[in-house]
């Protein structure tokens, strides 16, 4: 790394005209490399960003051009939208319960699954399959119909000796269809959790055992410890995923009923492209935005009394 | 002989409850498969019951008709093409940001790179708006154009990961090439494209599952039943038939996932080969 091959090469190289030695230059190199990304980000990423901005400052229909109101989009959201405010609630309701969740169960399975066995290997595989086709809509139409009032959950709890219960028309129920269809899909972050434990010593269980520990102990004080670092990364991956949940809410409640799924993306869609206010719905992404900034942030700062860093000890 | 008791007991009881947990995390995907040769009244009244009394096609034959006299063989050509074009664009795209980021060092690049990192966990809400603002200025709307362009201008998740692989390449194997009289192209196309193959292969893999499956895309940007891709077209034809014809609907949604069940059953064992030839190089 340190032996600047470059200058080497270009003394040594056949290539000996200054029109070429002026095009393998590293920096014309490097800007021609990612140039595809560059061009991207200014043109899909930072232009959208200030154009987004300078809208949630404005009125607009997409018919007529816009029309600078100055704060009056965020005045309005904070101080005259229940359906803001509700939409938050949900939003945060929903982040609160499915995320952990679905990192615990993550968690375990990984834990369990982790022996080297073909056993486990195939489980593994069938655990990952609904992360694979969970985001799609025909996934979301069969969970409608599951949780239908003849589908198989109601009928599996009658066999049970339990009553149905509507869990789509009820607003008490329908949030917690969602929740369990982002639970099913913990595969994604096992595959992760499953990488991360096979990074572990056995050296350390080995020495915990020897010193009398049980499973449940080790778990608790080397399998946690020492894997917290990922367990960080997906806590934060999925948490900003979860604020940003659409679809599934968009297929399967619709927001309903009563508003008890109204997701805050899908509130958004809705003020964007059902009212065609792109001026509030400019300004609810920017508080989206430092929402989910916010929430990371605590997370981070969380971090360090919780997440453990090898490096760092020595 | 106790302990071996014990032992078989407890791997017994192991397998029995793991098999138990998958057999339930799959029963939806069965429930669907299965119910896609039932009559809609069997879906309806019999949801206990996970397996068909016979094999019957006939939802299949009245699914594939679609809707608004289009069939879903205009569907899947609309997304096989989406899908084709945007994964092509966004694999050569990024492996050659990748490999700008990864092994030039020009001017800027720490900068560039922290920006592409900032992008990774940037909500996509707040592009979406003035995407759909320039778009439709550029009367792209009801075209493929937003759902392909922009994938050639490389995606951040995917330049990490093959920025990833092509760090476990050594260095050496650059520096020969240029004593041989390789320019920094050169290496690109002759000695880093080759040996990146299994990050290549994971690439397309993801993004197309990932474009298979978009939804707010399509809905967003095709508004005419003729250009719809699948997941669009199954959305549609749900809402337009599912209370008369479920048994038609589960099979329009079993065929939509069959590229991805088919990629499933490649991606397993792709991912095991990536993992031993990157342990060989390393």
């Amino acid at each position: 790394m340190k032996k600047a091959p470059e200058a080497k090469g270009k003394n040594k190289g056949f290539i000996s005209g200054k029109w070429s030695q002026l095009v393998d230059n590293q920096n014309i190199a490097g800007y021609f490399f990612i140039m595809p990304w560059l061009l991207g980000f200014l043109l899909f990423t930072i232009m959208p960003i200030f154009t987004s901005l300078f809208l949630s400052f404005t009125s607009y229909n997409l018919t007529t051009n816009p029309k600078w109101v100055g704060m009056q989009n965020y005045v309005r959201m904070f101080t005259d939208d229940p359906l803001f405010y509700k939409s938050i609630t949900v939003t945060i309701y929903y982040v609160i319960f499915a995320v952990p969740l679905k990192v615990g169960f993550a968690l375990m399975i990984a834990f369990l699954l982790h022996r080297r066995s073909r056993a486990a290997d195939f489980y593994r595989s069938v655990f990952y399959l609904p992360s694979l086709i969970g985001g799609s809509v025909a996934v979301a139409l069969i969970w409608k119909d599951i949780f239908s009032i003849n589908g198989p959950i109601n009928s599996f709890l009658e066999v049970i000796g339990l009553k149905g219960v509507q869990w789509l028309g009820d607003p008490r129920y329908a949030i917690w269809t969602l929740i369990a269809m982002t639970v099913w899909q913990f595969g994604s972050s096992m595959i992760i959790f499953a990488a991360g434990l096979k990074q572990i010593p056995e050296m350390y269980y080995e020495a915990a055992r020897i010193d009398g520990a049980s499973r449940f102990h080790s778990f608790i004080y080397i399998t946690l410890p020492s894997l917290s670092p990922v367990i960080f990364f997906n806590l934060v991956m999925q948490m900003i995923n979860a604020f940003m949940t659409f679809t599934q809410a968009f297929l399967i409640t619709l927001g309903g009923p009563l508003d008890s799924t109204l997701f805050y993306a899908l509130y958004l869609y809705r003020r964007a492209f059902a009212y065609f206010d792109m001026g509030y719905a400019s300004a609810m992404a920017w508080v989206l935005l430092i929402i989910i900034a916010a929430v990371t942030a605590l997370v981070f700062k969380s971090s360090q009394y919780w997440v453990y860093y090898e490096s760092k000890e020595k | 002989m106790n302990v071996k008791l014990k032992r078989t007991l407890g791997n017994l009881f192991y397998h029995i409850f793991v098999a138990a947990f998958a057999f339930l995390m799959v029963y939806p995907v069965l429930w669907m498969i299965f119910g896609s040769f039932k009559t809609s009244t069997q879906i309806l009244n019999e949801s206990h019951r996970l397996l068909p009394t016979e094999l019957k096609w006939d939802n299949y034959i009245s699914g594939w008709k679609g809707f608004g006299g289009i069939t879903f063989a205009t569907f899947f050509k609309n997304s096989i093409f989406v899908t084709t074009i945007a994964t092509l664009g966004v694999t050569i795209s990024s492996a050659m940001v990748a490999y700008g980021f990864s092994r030039i060092r020009f001017k800027g690049r720490n900068i560039a790179f922290a920006c592409m990192m900032v992008t990774l966990m940037l909500p996509g809400q707040i592009l979406l708006i003035p995407q759909y603002i320039v778009f439709q200025k550029l009367q792209w709307i009801n075209t493929y154009k937003p759902l392909i362009v922009p994938s050639f201008f490389g995606s951040a998740f995917f330049i990490f990961m093959i920025m990833q692989f092509i760090q476990g390449l050594p260095k050496e194997l650059d520096e020969a090439a240029i004593i041989d009289g390789c320019t920094r192209y050169s290496i690109f196309t002759r000695i880093v494209l080759p040996l990146i193959g299994p990050a290549i292969v994971t690439t397309v893999i993801i993004n197309f599952y990932w474009k298979w499956d978009d939804f707010m895309g399509p809905l967003l940007y095709l508004s005419r039943p003729q250009k719809y891709t699948v997941s669009l077209a199954i959305k549609a034809f749900a809402d337009a038939t599912a209370t008369t014809d479920y048994g038609a609907m589960f099979a329009m949604s079993t065929l939509s996932l069959l590229p991805v069940f088919f990629i499933f059953l490649f991606f397993n064992r792709y991912l095991i080969e990536g993992v031993s030839t990157t342990g060989i190089k390393g």
